[in-house]
């Protein structure tokens, strides 16, 4: 009997691992959800044009640095960038693929999306709990002539661990020292106040449904739910409303050749039209591939996307890399990325 | 006629007195070993599942010691990890949720079998199963969209205009006024384990001998007094198990609860307050856990779940005694 059972286990194993590498003839990927969207659109294109596919398993950002740590994908995908010491010691490297921007957005009736303009600060001082109600002073006179409501303000954040929440922590981190020495900035942090919501979805649920809300969420899904959306402050002293051009805006001036490692976050960046808070997301691959086929499959379909893949990302409310961004990233991965014999693996055309 | 008996013929290599074997008796061992195998298996995955756990729990455990259990903040930020929110949010739910649905349930399989006309019991019969069925996590978005905006505008938000500041009732009722709190997790949990619990009442009400309820109507009992006093104390001990085991689904449920509890990691005040339970808080955050110990502090979450899974099986067979050989 244990023969029989041993037989068919071994049957269905052999069989279960036939399916595994027929699949391994694809490339595979893990990790961020915000981008997943525009990877599994660019798949698409790729497959239909080159017969090469991609399996993007989109399961949160930290999930997508375990797996490619413990190489089971040929790419990781992130939204919290790896510090240079970190890249360092895994062996990695890390290379922006698009950009979007995390979105303050209200439930305030008779306030029309952009009326309402915060700073860095005040929103702090929202998500720290220290602004109660929407009536306080120091949102009013941000905002005179605007008919504020006399609610008590409830905060909605993320209940999962989240790159959006990186970003949004890290802003607020950036532009409150109380944030920074109460809660500080991580994929999840605990919240001071509010209720949290499980994903963008969850927020965006808590925030339609509770009058006097304030939440955050990626651009795209603030646009697409047509969420109240708060005009907000950025470097150059301007209130600026979430838009593509913002976003591109503020990656204009980011200048990543002086970002070691790639470590950029697009925080507050100079330029009277930049939105405060935009971020790229970021694939990982390993500097020395054991694999040399499927590492240049990975930067074959990467250096595709950034040539013909611009206009699907817009078309999702994604904001492409600059050109001389991606001509950046093409040569770094022609110096850094190499076969166990030290040659470059993939020569970009 | 006459029956010529050969034993060398009958039974050509067995020695005196064989023993009858039946037909096909050669697959017995096997089938036995079959059986032994899966119920080893079973035993072998469980001690697994028990052992990977406290492996990986263990930094957590170690750094946290007992205070795992009392402190109520969970901050990613600092590494420190108290369960203690988790812990009552998980109990709460769990016992509110067999609170709402015990009456109901058994008032479903009373109704199915002593008062049901036939002609609707099997359809009414499907619709419990088949509401057994639905995924979780549907119950969960019907939750989040249908049942919190309802709950928050016709009993949150009357009970906090009626309620006096300061008041006993303000204290009961305070909260954020979205309907995502314990008590609307633990109604949507409620409707969850209900369907199950309903189907096995009802097969359990099923197996009591006809003879017996018949006796009983016989002395003159009417349907109450049979119900109370000759069919619950005949399927009590199972009855026990079947809501045990909606417990145990109560307990662990994940994805529903995590849609509409709030989760927050803090204490909750009150059952109008948001909160979190163990499996939603390791569901929301075990993806993005990069650090070993916020890894090991989920899965030691994970072992407290076991734990607390295991010692109110543990209860339930104390409070019953040792059950009979069934």
């Amino acid at each position: 009997m244990l023969k029989t059972f041993a037989i068919a286990l071994i049957a269905t194993v052999s069989a279960a691992s036939l399916g595994a590498q027929a699949i391994a003839a694809d490339i595979s990927g893990a990790g961020a959800t915000f981008p997943a969207p525009v990877y599994a659109k660019w798949a698409e294109t790729y497959k239909a044009q080159t017969k090469n596919g991609l399996n993007y398993q989109a399961i949160g950002s930290g999930g997508g640095i375990k797996q490619i740590q413990a190489k089971t994908v040929d790419f990781g995908a992130t939204d919290k960038p790896l510090k240079p010491a970190d890249l360092e010691t895994a062996g990695l490297m890390q290379f922006p693929m698009v950009m979007g921007g995390v979105v303050p957005v209200m439930n305030l009736p008779g306030i029309a999306p952009g009326a309402v303009k915060l700073t860095g600060p005040v929103l702090a001082a929202i998500f720290i709990g220290d602004i109660k109600t929407w009536t306080d002073p120091r949102i009013a006179s941000l905002n005179p002539g605007v008919k504020l409501p006399n609610l008590p303000i409830t905060v909605v954040h993320r209940s999962d661990g989240s790159g959006t929440s990186f970003v949004f922590t890290t802003y607020l981190a950036n532009q409150s020292p109380a944030w920074a020495q109460r809660v500080g900035a991580n994929d999840s942090v605990e919240w001071p106040t509010g209720l949290g919501g499980k994903g963008n979805d969850g927020v965006a649920a808590f925030v339609k449904q509770t009058i006097g809300s304030i939440g955050y969420v990626e651009y795209a899904f603030a646009k697409q739910n047509k969420l109240t959306y708060a005009n907000m402050k950025n470097k150059a002293g301007a209130f600026v409303a979430p838009t593509a051009g913002a976003f591109a805006a503020a990656a204009s001036g980011a200048d990543w050749s002086k970002a070691p490692g790639n470590y950029l976050l697009l925080l507050d960046q100079p330029g009277a039209a930049s939105w405060p808070i935009t971020a790229a997301t970021f694939i990982l691959v390993y500097k020395k591939q054991d694999k040399p086929e499927s590492g240049k499959e990975v930067l074959a379909f990467f250096d595709w996307a950034y040539k013909n893949g611009d206009a699907a990302a817009q078309a999702l409310d994604y904001v492409p890399m600059p050109a001389p961004v991606k001509t950046m990233m093409r040569k770094q991965w022609a110096t850094q990325i190499k076969a166990a014999d030290g040659k470059a693996i993939y020569a970009a055309k | 006629m006459t029956l010529t008996l050969d034993p060398s013929k009958a039974l050509p290599k067995q020695g005196p007195a064989p023993k009858a074997k039946p037909r096909g008796g050669a697959l017995d061992p096997f089938f036995e070993a079959l059986c032994a195998a899966s119920a080893t298996a079973l035993l072998a995955a469980l001690c697994g599942v028990l052992v990977s756990l406290a492996i990986g729990g263990w930094p957590a455990f170690h750094k946290f010691g007992l205070h795992f259990f009392t402190i109520s903040s969970w901050n990613p930020v600092t590494e420190v990890y108290g369960a203690a929110g988790p812990i009552v949010g998980t109990l709460i739910t769990s016992f509110l949720a067999l609170l709402f649905s015990l009456p109901v349930a058994f008032g479903v399989a009373v109704f199915l079998v002593e008062f049901c006309p036939s002609v609707l019991r099997r359809p009414i019969g499907t619709a419990v199963e088949l509401l057994a069925g639905i995924p979780s996590i549907v119950y969960g978005m019907w939750g989040l969209f249908v049942l919190a905006p309802w709950f928050a505008l016709h009993v949150q938000v009357p009970l906090l205009l009626l309620a006096p500041p300061g008041s006993l009732l303000e204290k009961l009722t305070s909260g954020i006024p979205n309907g995502a709190n314990i008590l609307t997790a633990s109604l949507i949990l409620a409707i969850m384990i209900l369907p199950f619990m309903a189907a096995v009442l009802r097969d359990l009400f099923l197996t009591i001998p006809a003879q017996v309820r018949e006796s009983a109507y016989g002395l003159g009992g009417n349907t109450v007094e049979v119900i109370l006093s000759v069919s619950l104390p005949y399927i009590k001990r199972s009855a026990v198990g079947a809501i045990m085991l909606g417990l145990g689904r109560a307990l662990g449920e994940t994805m529903a609860v995590t849609f509409i509890i709030g989760n927050s990691h803090a204490f909750p005040k009150n059952l109008f307050d948001s909160g979190s339970t163990i499996a939603s808080t390791i569901a929301n955050e075990f993806n993005e856990a990069t650090t070993e110990m916020h890894t090991s502090a989920l899965i030691a979450l994970g072992l407290v779940l076991f734990m607390i899974t295991f010692a109110v099986l543990a209860i339930a067979r104390t409070l019953l005694g040792r059950p009979k050989v069934v």
